[in-house]
């Protein structure tokens, strides 16, 4: 169980680091979901969270932007602790982090158009119409949906909204991007989709990235480093290679699929 | 454990209009949102508060008529009618259709967004969710009401007057001339304060129910339900607490 493979320096980016979390603890009454999570990530790295569904892996990209309050534990996130953070510096932080819900999050009274005009308008002021109309085309043409700008979020499909929320994401030019699930609910072809754009946005925005998931192979192909998360413990890291071939027992459900 | 679930949805609900009157008063302003939503608020309530105000103008008129007539003082009933308008049916209605109107849209809109995360999705983006989703209803049903409830004023004693007109064949200016004489301008500045009281009643209440909602479908549901059933005991409350503290002054 105490089996840590190393990180291979050689896949994993050599930036620094840009999250640092150490001994998360966090429970919801009496039900502890994080026991002890420790992990970094560096700059420009793709690093996955694999762990059985309420294994709490969504409460712990939760507490990295100040969504869930942690019990115990630092969380350093671009050198902002986001424990002790105020209001205002916490909003800072927020802009630089991208959050792609599981269920894409879409606010459905919106258009597409609206959706992606929201944080500009809201966070930086923009109300210039061209600004935005550029701004919005370039973003939904990262995704490969510019066509769908002027339709409503119940008109797209799961792996449209998908994408359309990971644009929105994108609009802020986010430094660190975090994915809950970004797979889950998708046909394989549209799973392999998400993935390519998972790696095509850390190379055009280059941002490093925390996936959360319990999709081996979205795991497996986007990921430099993976982390599993068992019973609350972040218990093994490495490649996924690296993962695979230990054989523990508490991911063997995941390998031998 | 009712006890304590009711004094801890106190110190949230306590905690929450503090929350608003916090937001409310710190910049960024939500002017333009402010004024989408008064616009929603005054669209969406329009018709019925129109129906239902038309209705009960005649309604009143037509039940208060004969016993004023056994007295020989039909002639009060332009006075009778209008002062019970003003005073009270007026903002009740108004009151009422709102909460039921509003309260469920609100609680139902805000819930279906929390239970889908896109609240969360605005916090996490730094938009500020509860300036521009709270702040804006509250303060926009808080300004609305009052304005609602002057024209079901209107509306309610055009409908009384076709009732009046129908009993005595009285002229409109000799009708408006009774009414204007009957009523104070202190009940019309009380009926408004009423309003506004409702308005943050129904506005609030409806906003923290479908803001704090969760289990899924079942919380949205609830959360529309407790949004009208909360805020139209409230709109009693309110109405029965203003009727003494106008007793003390008038």
């Amino acid at each position: 169980m105490e089996t840590q493979p190393n990180v291979t320096e050689a896949v994993v980016s050599t930036g620094g680091k840009v999250v640092e979390i150490k001994h998360l603890k966090k429970s919801f009454n009496d039900r502890v979901v994080l026991k002890d999570v420790s992990l970094d990530l560096h700059d420009r790295e793709n690093l996955a969270i694999l762990g059985r569904s309420g294994s709490g892996k969504s409460v712990l990209i939760k507490c990295m932007v100040g969504l869930l309050k942690a019990d115990s534990g630092d969380i350093h996130v671009l050198d902002y602790n986001v424990s002790s953070l105020t209001a205002a510096k916490l909003n800072e932080l927020r802009l630089q982090v991208g959050f792609s819900f599981q269920g894409s999050a879409l606010y459905d009274s919106m258009s597409v158009r609206q959706n992606l005009e929201f944080p500009l308008k809201r966070n930086l002021g923009i109300y210039d119409s061209a600004q935005l109309e550029e701004l919005v085309i370039t973003a939904l043409k990262d995704v490969g949906l510019e066509r769908t700008i002027d339709q409503r979020p119940d008109e797209l499909s799961g792996g449209m909204k998908k994408r359309i929320g990971i644009a929105r994401t994108l609009i802020l030019k986010p430094k660190i991007m975090l994915y809950d699930e970004p797979t889950s609910g998708l046909d394989p072809q549209t799973s392999e989709e998400i993935n390519e754009l998972i790696l095509q946005v850390r190379d055009r925005y280059n941002t490093a990235s925390i996936i959360i998931t319990h999709d081996v192979s979205c795991a497996r192909q986007v990921s430099d480093r993976v982390i599993a998360l068992i019973d609350g413990e972040s218990k093994l890291e490495g490649t996924f290679e690296e993962l695979k071939a230990t054989n523990d027992s508490n991911l063997s459900h995941f390998f031998n699929y | 454990m009712t006890l304590t679930k009711t004094l801890i949805n106190v110190s949230d609900i306590y905690r929450f209009i503090i929350e608003f009157f916090k937001r409310a008063f710190s910049p960024p302003y939500e002017g333009r949102e402010i004024v989408n939503q008064c616009f929603s608020i005054g669209n969406k309530s329009l018709f019925l508060v129109t129906f239902t105000s038309f209705l009960a103008g005649i309604v009143f008129t037509k039940q208060s008529q004969p016993s004023l007539a056994s007295f020989g003082a039909e002639s009060w009933l332009p006075s009778l009618v209008s002062q019970a308008v003003v005073r009270s049916l007026g903002p009740l209605i108004t009151g009422l259709i709102c909460a039921g109107k509003l309260g469920s849209n609100m609680g139902a809109e805000l819930g279906s967004m929390k239970v889908t995360e896109q609240i969360d999705a605005m916090e996490v983006s730094g938009t500020r969710p509860f300036s521009y989703l709270v702040v804006t209803r509250v303060v926009a049903s808080t300004l609305m009401l009052p304005i609602l409830v002057v024209y079901s004023d209107g509306v309610a004693l055009f409908g009384s007057f076709l009732m009046v007109n129908s009993f005595s064949d009285s002229g409109f200016l000799l009708y408006i001339n009774e009414v204007s004489t009957s009523i104070a301008l202190i009940d019309i500045f009380s009926s408004m304060v009423k309003a506004a009281l409702f308005g943050f009643a129904i506005g609030t209440i409806s906003c923290y129910s479908g803001y704090n909602s969760s289990n899924g479908t079942i919380g949205v549901g609830k959360a529309a339900n407790t949004a009208v059933v909360v805020s139209m005991t409230f709109i009693f409350i309110i109405d029965l607490i203003m009727l003494q503290f106008l007793n003390l002054i008038r």
